[in-house]
């Protein structure tokens, strides 16, 4: 099988992710959408390494593994608090900052 | 091939960086040992001092950047004069913020006591009565800073992508923690955190297809396949170069809020705690444009003429888009923080005007403007920062405690009506950082200006210039107007008309870390639930808010104070400050 493949298989996860983001409403289900893009980015890192015969973007996969944990961390603690003030995790309910 | 061939680290270099962020991984250890008496002052001085000593880093590393760039970790990571001079500013507006977030006047910071509690709830209360503080701000604001001097100064996009998230972390959770409004503060970190993530997701994918172009993420070695010396087998496809260039744009356009990236600007900046508002306009705005003139040059060398057209076009269109929303939108609003969020989205749009012209002039206006734009805009957050509700209680005295009186600031535009008879110095300082933001003359704003147009004008950019030059006398109506509203309006609590409608809807424990919501409670009991409304929203007829001005020299009036100068001396005798700028600009490609 084409190595390209991996690639188009990467910009399809990174495509279901950004539509994710844009059309649910759930914060969690937001953010998993956003994990998913960052994996996408991972898979493309990999087999873009693959192609290039070097290691770099092996190593770059680790960063944005790293970078993506950290971020769950501060994510969900935010979306936590926001649920446990207002027993809601919409996006379209947080709204008092635009009226 | 891949043999591991360990990197030449040159750890003088490295120094500013380092102090940085050692003085915040201390800063995390005292949390843990100090005993919560001294913690905050052991904080205060750890930053403060941290800060300093990355200045002097920087002043010891001056001469010698000078002379040749210094590769620092193999050549991941070259310190250029521009990358030394963008981290100066950082750590000097750092500097500055630092002692914003310190300010008590009124007796209490404008940090919750302890974050996590749900607002209103009794633990929240019991939190406040205990007088726990939130000491965590400092080593958080440190991280950021950290973050943001390696974000302008690495060539490397991963370690760009990294020194990004090292930044946005802590001001997400910054957003977050204001003692009063923390409904609106707790939205506004929910917002800037949603949004950053995604844009931070494109930027990661926009390395990874750079990286598929030209086989590194080194930005000297993707300018050298873009002109089509390199080996990598991709290096055909163009639509992968055009298109990595355009995601890592996004995400740095996000980072200074231009638009039609700027949406989570507004309400982010009216949300977060004022002190944290003025370090994330400042200086996450001075590294993101030193990371963004330093990618769009580098890649720049290796773009031929059709590639650059497609940038110019770009870059001309955000930056007209920017300054015409930052300017129009700007002018209809109420609320003094947003007010200044708009404004400085209109200030990405000035510096974005002098990014077109791809040059070493451009390169110092940028460093100059920052540095203008940063003194005044810091100030003025610092003076909103001082300007408060207070609660006159029929009965006085019963309520307690002097400091139990004193609530959030007082941001809506009508409650600053006659600000200049309550406090003269105050407001003068608040006259000069509008007059510097609209670019009068005799203003550091001014020559920002001057410096920002003319570096397009050499680039032969003279239509963006005009369109920035109308942009300003645009804004100069709405600054002129708050000057107005603050110097020859009288107060309308002083007129006796009653209160001012953002008073209404004040917090129900006394001056608590509750809800003091100025679109009326009702707004907050709604999505609060039957639970928590009773304390959160409960309004007090009897009481009625007025507001007041912090006076004597605490941290936040000694900043207002050294920014006023700063703007002054900078708009006076800018040509020191030019010269510097101009060295710095020399060695950046």
């Amino acid at each position: 099988m084409a190595v390209t493949n991996y690639l188009i298989l990467a910009a399809i996860l990174f495509s279901i992710g950004a539509t994710t983001v844009l059309l649910r409403r759930n914060a969690i289900i937001v953010f998993m959408g956003i994990e998913l893009m960052l994996n996408a980015t991972n898979l493309a890192f990999v087999t873009f390494a693959r192609i290039h015969g070097d290691l770099t973007g092996q190593v770059l996969a680790f960063f944005v593994m790293v970078v993506a944990a950290a971020e769950v961390v501060v994510g969900l603690a935010i979306i936590v608090t926001i649920f446990r003030t207002r027993r809601s995790a919409s996006v379209d309910d947080v709204n008092l900052l635009s009226r | 091939m891949n043999d591991f061939v360990p990197p030449h680290i040159d750890w003088a270099a490295l120094s500013p960086i380092i102090v940085v962020l050692g003085a915040g991984i201390v800063g995390v250890l005292v949390e843990a040992f100090v005993p919560a008496r001294a913690r905050r002052t052991t904080q205060l001085v750890l930053s403060l001092g941290g800060l300093l000593g990355a200045l002097v880093a920087i002043g010891l590393l001056w001469d010698s950047v000078q002379s040749n760039v210094i590769l620092v970790v193999g050549d991941s990571f070259d310190l250029t004069p521009f990358g030394l001079a963008i981290q100066g500013i950082v750590v000097v507006l750092a500097f500055l913020s630092m002692l914003v977030i310190a300010d008590r006047s009124g007796g209490q910071d404008a940090f919750a006591p302890t974050a996590a509690a749900v607002p209103g709830s009794r633990y929240e209360e019991e939190a406040r009565r205990a007088g726990l503080q939130q000491t965590e701000v400092f080593p958080l604001a440190l991280f950021s800073t950290g973050g943001m001097m390696l974000f302008a100064a690495t060539d490397d996009l991963i370690i760009l992508f990294v020194a990004l998230e090292v930044l946005s972390l802590p001001l997400y959770v910054l957003s977050a923690t204001a003692r009063r409004r923390r409904l609106l503060s707790q939205e506004a970190a929910f917002k800037y955190f949603l949004l950053g993530a995604f844009t931070s997701a494109l930027t990661v994918f926009g390395i990874a297809l750079l990286y598929g172009f030209a086989g590194s993420v080194h930005l000297p070695v993707i300018a050298d396949a873009l002109a089509g010396r390199g080996d990598s087998p991709l290096a055909g496809l163009h639509v992968l170069a055009v298109a990595g260039i355009v995601l890592v744009c996004v995400g740095l356009l996000f980072k200074v809020g231009a638009a039609p990236f700027h949406t989570w600007t507004p309400d982010v900046y009216t949300g977060a705690p004022t002190p944290i508002t003025g370090f994330m306009a400042v200086c996450t705005k001075a590294a993101a444009f030193g990371a963004l003139v330093r990618v769009l040059f580098y890649l720049g060398q290796g773009f031929d003429a059709a590639t650059r057209h497609e940038v110019h076009v770009l870059l001309w269109t955000v930056a007209i888009a920017t300054m015409a929303i930052g300017t129009i939108v700007g002018v209809v609003q109420t609320d003094i923080k947003r007010l200044l969020a708009y404004s400085s989205i209109a200030h990405a749009g000035f510096v974005l005007v002098a990014l077109v012209a791809f040059d070493e002039v451009a390169t110092s206006a940028v460093l100059f403007y920052l540095l203008a734009y940063g003194l005044a805009t810091l100030g003025a957050f610092a003076v909103v920062s001082l300007v408060r509700e207070r609660i006159a209680t029929d009965d006085a005295g019963a309520g307690g405690t002097r400091d139990s009186l004193i609530l959030g600031e007082a941001t809506h535009l009508a409650q600053w009506a006659g600000l200049g008879r309550k406090a003269p110095w105050l407001t003068a300082a608040f006259v000069l950082f509008l007059l510097s933001m609209a670019g009068v003359p005799l203003t550091a704003g001014f020559v920002g200006k001057f410096a920002v147009f003319g570096a397009a004008i050499h680039a032969g950019a003279w239509p963006l210039a005009l369109i920035g030059g109308v942009a300003s006398a645009i804004s100069l109506f709405y600054y002129v107007r708050i000057i107005v509203l603050m110097v020859f309006t009288p107060a309308s609590d002083e007129a006796g008309d009653g209160v001012p409608a953002a008073g209404a809807g004040v917090a129900g424990p006394l001056g608590a870390a509750g809800v003091a919501e100025p679109r009326g409670a009702a707004d907050v009991a709604e999505p609060l639930g039957a639970a928590g409304v009773a304390t959160v929203t409960q309004a007090r007829p009897a009481t009625r808010a007025v507001v007041t001005v912090m006076t004597g020299w605490g941290p936040a009036a000694v900043v207002v104070a050294l920014c006023a100068i700063g703007v002054v001396l900078l708009g006076v005798v800018p040509s020191w400050v030019l010269d510097l700028a101009a060295g710095a600009a020399k060695f950046v490609p």
